[in-house]
């Protein structure tokens, strides 16, 4: 065989003359979560090189949302991430505020970091479950699949859905959460720690799952930084970059948390920063429930800003008074003035900054809106990721990168 | 005695009460034995085994996950093997919005199944696709393959997910054996332009 | 140290660039400007470069389309930051819609690549000098840039839709 073939790999003399292979992995590989093709240059079981096509999935979410007013794209954002969707909601709803220069009172935000939190929460705990899965461990995810559900609960008494949430309005909720939403909101924060620090123990110090992760799919802090890595991922690379800290928004100065972060940037560290972020987002639930607790009086029943241009109002007061029927009309046909303006907001998602960046002509729809979609951004890294490791090590740096399709594509 | 005691209740269960094991086909029977039509014991068979190969894209794949899990298990009916690969599979469950670039993919996928096979679209994007009226979605994957069930929802709820599988376990019991062997049925999927 | 603010980022970039850096802005405190397309490079590696600027995280690139702007109709926009002291700036640089020619920044930042191909796709803006330009999320075969705004958001062309079911009047057949 002629040295031309081998240009990339340097083989030991006298060892048996070898080829590459071709591994076509996706778009619908049982191992890669969600549409991504990845072609897969084999050196035996090593990679020699990876090339990545996305866009299996592409839905022109920003050439839809020219089409929509603010309050209808809500329903877009629920389908970027929708692991997380109630974050991405508010996120917009925060967006949307901005320009629109709403205050919100203190007990919205403080019910928006529980449902922010709770959703960080099932983000994570898919994640991490789903890395147990791919390096075969299945209890995992079935056990923490369980209470999965019951934060979905709580989403169904807040908003009525499960997963695609559409939850909270422009300035704050549609509703105030019921007692019931209370009530299981307590039973999550009693039973699912035990659950959590269960799953932890099967994990974290697991030889064999720490010998499958340590030093896989590893890159550098400043590596991390030239892809525009945000959230866990570069946390785990070890800077402790979080927009809840470094631009609070929704009074996230009001909470004591730490950032958690890693050293190495591989694998199992942004395991153990997932693992450990989820622990932080319940201490942060804690806070706010005791927060707002502590509202008394007429403060206690405040869930939406004071803003009728912008805020639909109640559906009972819709059909019995006068005033409300007009707004309402002018809210859902666009007559309401929007403001003209451009404004970037970021928050912290749960895969990193998702960014807003939204150009208003003073017209009843944007006229630009670009999403900052962590996942898609840092996807482009994935080639150097798992360059000179092993496939299967491939697999798990797909699945703790919590790369989410939806997002990817937009 | 065992030394462990399963059954805390003092009265003994009846297990005929609490479980239904599966209709018995009409037939005769008598001492020793039952007669019935082979078409219907195969549809007995094939209705509780049947292998779905999930074709999760989107969102409904994640209502897919929790279908599949602890909570809703997916395995009460019998599909608990959820294959990967087209070749093992009976049923493809497409869940989540085709994108055009997918489209040909879907097919391909849907081609290597061998007969016979079933195809359920879960979701409004799959089924037509969605609130997502745009130059790069397909509108509905039934415009590339035959489907047989329609899932609304969007998300559809696992519940929903649930009844979607029973009424193919329907379709797939009360099936003729010659089906797929009908003038009728290689004229649908010409009409695909699937030989 | 002094804490950067929008007015030093202003004032150093004025005298690096002096006239050519137009537009100034802070629409919701986010300092905003506009430069020449021929100078983008040089804006974003000063920024990268300086020792109190320090802008070398790239948040985001994308692009708008304005129709209106005859010989400009299509503005090139970075959103960057300086993670050490939380201060972003955005600059925009502007192109013609027949002829959209804009250095890559891939050189400097790694997250450019598919961001800039993204661009591409959606707009048709040519980064001069990317490794790798070509579609990214629509099909290869595809022959226009769907984010313009002269697009409809559907193919008017298409047929896979049955109208009767959609409430857009009788089937054609």
């Amino acid at each position: 065989m002629s040295d031309i073939l081998h240009h990339n790999i340097k083989l030991p003399k006298g060892a048996i003359e070898k080829e590459t292979t071709t591994l076509n992995l996706g778009p619908t590989h049982p191992a890669t979560h969600g549409v991504m093709q990845n072609i897969i240059e084999l050196d035996g079981e090593r990679i020699v090189s990876a090339e990545q096509t996305i866009g299996y999935i592409h839905r022109a979410f920003e050439k839809l949302a020219e089409r929509r007013p603010l309050f209808q794209i809500t329903t877009l954002t629920d389908r970027l991430n929708y692991c997380s969707a109630p974050l991405n909601n508010m996120g917009w709803h925060l967006t949307c505020e901005k320009l629109l220069g709403i205050q919100t009172p203190k007990r919205v935000d403080y019910l928006r970091v529980i449902i922010m939190e709770l959703s960080r929460i099932t983000d994570h705990l898919i994640c991490n479950s789903i890395v147990g899965v791919d390096s075969g461990a299945f209890t995992g995810f079935l056990y923490v699949m369980q209470y999965r559900e019951l934060v979905y609960e709580i989403y169904e008494e807040i908003c009525g859905a499960r997963l695609t949430t559409n939850m909270g309005r422009i300035g704050g909720f549609e509703r105030n959460f019921n007692d019931t939403a209370w009530k299981k909101l307590d039973k999550f924060l009693v039973e699912f720690p035990k659950a959590w620090k269960e799953f932890g123990n099967l994990f974290l110090r697991n030889r064999i799952f720490m010998d499958r992760l340590i030093g896989t799919g590893a890159i550098s802090a400043e590596r991390a930084l030239n892809y525009g890595f945000t959230g866990p991922n570069l946390r785990a690379a070890g800077v402790d970059y979080d927009v809840r800290v470094h631009t609070p928004y929704s009074s996230y100065q009001d909470f004591n948390f730490t950032i958690p972060v890693g050293t190495t940037g591989d694998n199992y560290d942004r395991f153990l920063v997932r693992d450990q972020e989820v622990w932080q987002s319940i201490s942060i639930i804690q806070q706010a429930y005791q927060k707002v607790q502590e509202f008394k009086g007429a403060e206690a029943e405040v869930y939406h800003a004071d803003a009728p241009e912008y805020y639909l109002p109640e559906k009972e007061l819709v059909y019995t008074r006068m005033e409300s029927l007009i707004w309402h009309f002018k809210i859902v046909m666009g007559e309401t003035e929007i403001p003209k303006g451009e404004v970037y907001n970021s928050i912290e998602g749960a895969n990193g900054e998702l960014g807003f960046y939204l150009i208003s002509d003073g017209g009843r729809t944007p006229y630009r809106l670009h999403f900052r979609r962590p996942c898609f951004i840092y996807y482009q890294a994935y080639s150097e990721l798992t360059k000179g490791g092993m496939l299967s090590d491939a697999i798990m740096t797909m699945s703790s990168l919590n790369l989410i399709a939806g997002e990817l594509d937009a | 005695m065992r030394p462990v005691k399963y059954n805390i209740h003092p009265k003994e269960a009846k297990l005929a009460d609490s479980l239904i094991v599966s209709e018995m086909p009409d037939g005769y029977t008598g001492e020793g034995f039952f007669a019935t039509k082979l078409s219907d014991v195969v549809g007995l068979a094939r209705k509780n085994s049947i292998w779905p190969m999930p074709f999760a894209t989107s969102c409904c794949g994640i209502e897919f996950m929790a279908t599949m899990a602890s909570h809703y298990d997916l395995a009460r009916f019998g599909s608990e093997r959820v294959g990967f690969s087209p070749r093992q599979c009976d049923l493809l469950m497409v869940m989540g919005t085709i994108a055009k670039k997918m489209g040909p993919v879907l097919r391909q996928v849907y081609i290597q199944m061998a007969e016979p096979r079933w195809v359920m679209a879960v979701g409004a994007c799959a089924s037509t696709g969605g609130i997502f009226d745009t130059y790069s979605v397909l509108q509905g994957i039934d415009q590339i393959i035959p489907v047989d069930v329609y899932v609304p929802g969007c998300a559809p709820r696992p519940e929903a997910i649930l009844d979607g599988v029973m009424r193919i376990q329907d379709i797939v019991q009360n099936e003729s054996i010659r089906r797929r062997n009908t003038d009728h049925y290689k004229a649908l999927l010409n009409s695909y332009g699937i030989e | 140290m002094m804490a950067l603010n929008n007015e030093i980022v202003k004032q150093k970039l004025v005298e690096k660039f002096g006239e050519q850096l137009t537009n100034w802005e802070e629409p919701y405190n986010f300092l905003t400007f506009v430069a020449p397309k021929d100078l983008n490079l040089k804006v974003l590696q000063f920024l990268y470069d300086d020792e109190t600027l320090k802008f070398r995280f790239l948040t985001d690139l994308c692009a708008v389309h304005y129709p209106d702007r005859k010989g400009e109709e299509v503005a090139v926009v970075y959103h960057l930051h300086n993670l050490e002291n939380n201060i972003r700036v955005r600059f925009k640089v502007y192109t013609d819609a027949e002829k959209t020619e804009v250095y890559t920044a891939t050189a400097l930042y790694e997250a450019a690549n598919w961001m800039e191909r993204e661009t591409y796709d959606f707009f048709g803006v040519n980064f001069i000098g990317h490794p790798n330009l070509k579609r990214i999320l629509n099909v290869d075969e595809m022959d226009y840039f769907p984010l313009r705004k002269q697009y409809p958001l559907e193919d008017q062309t298409r047929v896979d839709k049955d109208d009767e079911m959609f409430g857009r009047g009788g089937s054609i057949l």
